[in-house]
């Protein structure tokens, strides 16, 4: 084991911090807060690798999301489903439609293919809106406590700890795609896709498998919240939260999993810290965001390494 | 005389109104070193791209050790052992000198998605033997310097030579290299030349898109010379050199004497 490498180096920090947390976490809503955090780090994981690594785009993520919380809710309060099956039912139907959605919208490059997806977010959110018999439509649903035979997950406490170990989890998973021949087939594809194809890489292919997990992530952080929350509603699906996932990855460096992290992690936090500032949130919000994209180009995290390289040298 | 190895029969490919590459026709014989020629605008580079997989032709036919391969996809062409450099590098800018090798055994590698991301032990040894193995691709083009460098960091000369590391890593059988000593000083352009002449003796077939005159000349086992798309004249360098419609078209008679 190389503790001083990325991978190895930045797990160890990444779960030190996952455990140390509760010490500063002083009540219930903190406790809310970073369990938000986790799971919006989980979607911007899997993100950041299609965005980041692929450098493809998409703009229609939270109806990922979406599909994987109220394909959950609904098998397990509209059809009695044991929460375990429908998590996985609810996971393997998102990625069979990011498969079978993938394969023509992928064709497309740079701003038709953002068109595409910000079109297929669209068309998930208005679809959960509408079924208002399936999901509540506006005002929600409940969904129950996740439950395994003998054993109910439930408080923000056992939470905390189960969204820590998913965002580990896919945080591995995450590195360990881009350091194989897979993950080397996707940034060959974002560096020149000419050159990744006469390489012998499948382009479509390629970008069909990383939309997939991506998607995937995305789906069960879906789950992880309904299940979690109680209850949700169609704001989660919207454009805009499509649009705040992609400002995580961007926010904290495109191409850096650790970075899609803090990414998350600002910009969920950030929010919660401005609420004192009162009518002038959003202001000084938007300030902050167009102030790092000056200063830190790279987005935070890839940035600061840069920075700190230079200075070692 | 045996099969060619690949067969060109009547290509053409037009872009609107223009005939790019035109009714060509040729052979390429396994384990020699083919040169293509012609005027800037001769349509050589729109070929190469042609019999890569990158342009589908508009009509026309090629065929691979005797199977027909008309309109196959890049990835699809480099299973069956194509291999190509660009002419304005194609390199993988965001990714380390040695990765950008490591991509080209991709067809060599164990790609699967799950075996990936759960890390499985069988992945971790072969990533071990890419790494050297792509390692020694890099000494053998003459950039062993470079290994723990990021692509970025590179110099042009060293950057064409990495680009030929990352097409051998899938141990092509034909090799198509566009333009190999354009914007390198004569000291680069002779090891070009020798990698060259070492390539073909190991058994790769080498096509060759290359303006500078010396070194096509000093290489090819056989040369095909285009002017609008069309075949002008092929045959040995010789041959080429003393065909009056070469000179006329393209060397020109002081041209001629350079080489």
């Amino acid at each position: 084991m190389n503790w001083r490498t990325p991978r190895t180096g930045g797990l160890a920090l990444l779960a030190a911090v996952i455990a140390l947390l509760p010490l500063a976490l002083v009540n219930n809503y903190w406790y809310e807060v970073a369990i938000l955090i986790g799971i919006n780090a989980i979607v911007c994981v899997g993100l950041n690798l299609l965005i980041g690594y692929a450098g493809q785009i998409s703009l229609g993520h939270a109806g990922f999301f979406g599909l994987g919380a109220y394909g959950s809710a609904i098998l397990s309060v509209r059809y009695g489903w044991p929460p375990a099956a429908a998590l996985a039912a609810t996971t393997a139907g998102v990625a069979l439609l990011a498969l079978v959605v993938g394969r023509p919208i992928l064709k497309l490059k740079g701003h038709y293919l953002a068109m595409a997806t910000l079109g297929m977010g669209i068309i998930i959110s208005i679809v959960i809106v509408t079924e208002d018999r399936l999901t509540g439509g506006p005002d929600g649903m409940s969904v129950p406590a996740f439950t395994l035979p003998g054993l109910t997950l439930a408080g923000e406490r056992v939470w905390y700890w189960i969204t820590g170990a998913a965002l580990l989890a896919a945080v591995w998973i995450a590195l360990n795609l881009i350091d194989s021949p897979a993950g080397r087939a996707l940034r060959a594809l974002h560096g020149s896709e000419v050159g990744a194809q006469v390489s012998g890489i499948d382009a479509t292919r390629a970008k069909v498998g990383v939309f997939v997990i991506s998607a995937v992530f995305a789906s069960f952080a879906g789950s992880m919240t309904a299940h979690y929350s109680g209850f949700i509603t169609p704001g989660k699906v919207s454009f805009f939260h499509s649009i705040e996932l992609v400002t995580m990855v961007v926010f904290g460096g495109m191409a850096s999993t650790f970075g899609a992290v803090i990414g998350a992690a600002m910009l969920t936090l950030l929010p919660q810290l401005l609420t004192i500032l009162k009518e002038y949130e959003m202001v000084v919000f938007g300030g902050v965001m167009i102030a790092t994209m000056i200063f830190f180009p790279r987005g935070l995290l890839p940035s600061l390494m840069l920075a700190l390289g230079r200075k070692r040298k | 005389m045996n099969a060619p190895q690949l067969e060109v029969t009547a290509l053409s490919k037009a872009f609107g109104g223009i005939h790019a590459v035109d009714q060509l026709s040729f052979e390429i014989e396994a384990g020699k070193v083919h040169s293509i020629i012609g005027p800037n605008g001769a349509g050589k580079t729109t070929l190469l791209n042609l019999l890569t997989g990158v342009y589908a032709p508009s009509s026309g036919s090629v065929r691979l050790e005797g199977s027909d391969v008309t309109g196959l996809e890049p990835h699809e062409l480099a299973a069956r052992g194509m291999a190509r450099t660009f002419q304005n590098l194609q390199i993988f800018f965001n990714m380390s000198a040695l990765e950008n090798v490591m991509v080209g055994r991709h067809l060599r590698e164990r790609s699967g998605w799950f075996t990936a991301m759960l890390r499985f032990p069988r992945l971790t040894a072969g990533e071990r033997e890419s790494r050297e193995e792509a390692a020694e691709l890099m000494r053998f083009v003459g950039v062993g310097e470079y290994i723990d460098a990021d692509a970025d960091a590179m110099p042009y000369g060293a950057l064409k030579r990495l680009e030929i590391a990352r097409a051998l890593g899938s141990k092509p059988k034909m090799l198509l290299l566009d333009e190999p000593a354009a914007g390198l000083n004569p000291t680069e352009t002779h090891d070009i030349d020798t990698l060259i002449t070492r390539l073909a003796r190991s058994g790769v077939t080498v096509v060759l898109v290359e303006h500078n005159m010396r070194l096509v000349m000093g290489v090819s086992d056989h040369i095909v010379v285009l002017d609008y798309g069309r075949k002008l004249c092929e045959g040995s360098a010789d041959h080429v050199r003393s065909d009056p419609r070469v000179i006329e078209a393209y060397l020109g008679s002081e041209g001629l004497a350079a080489c």
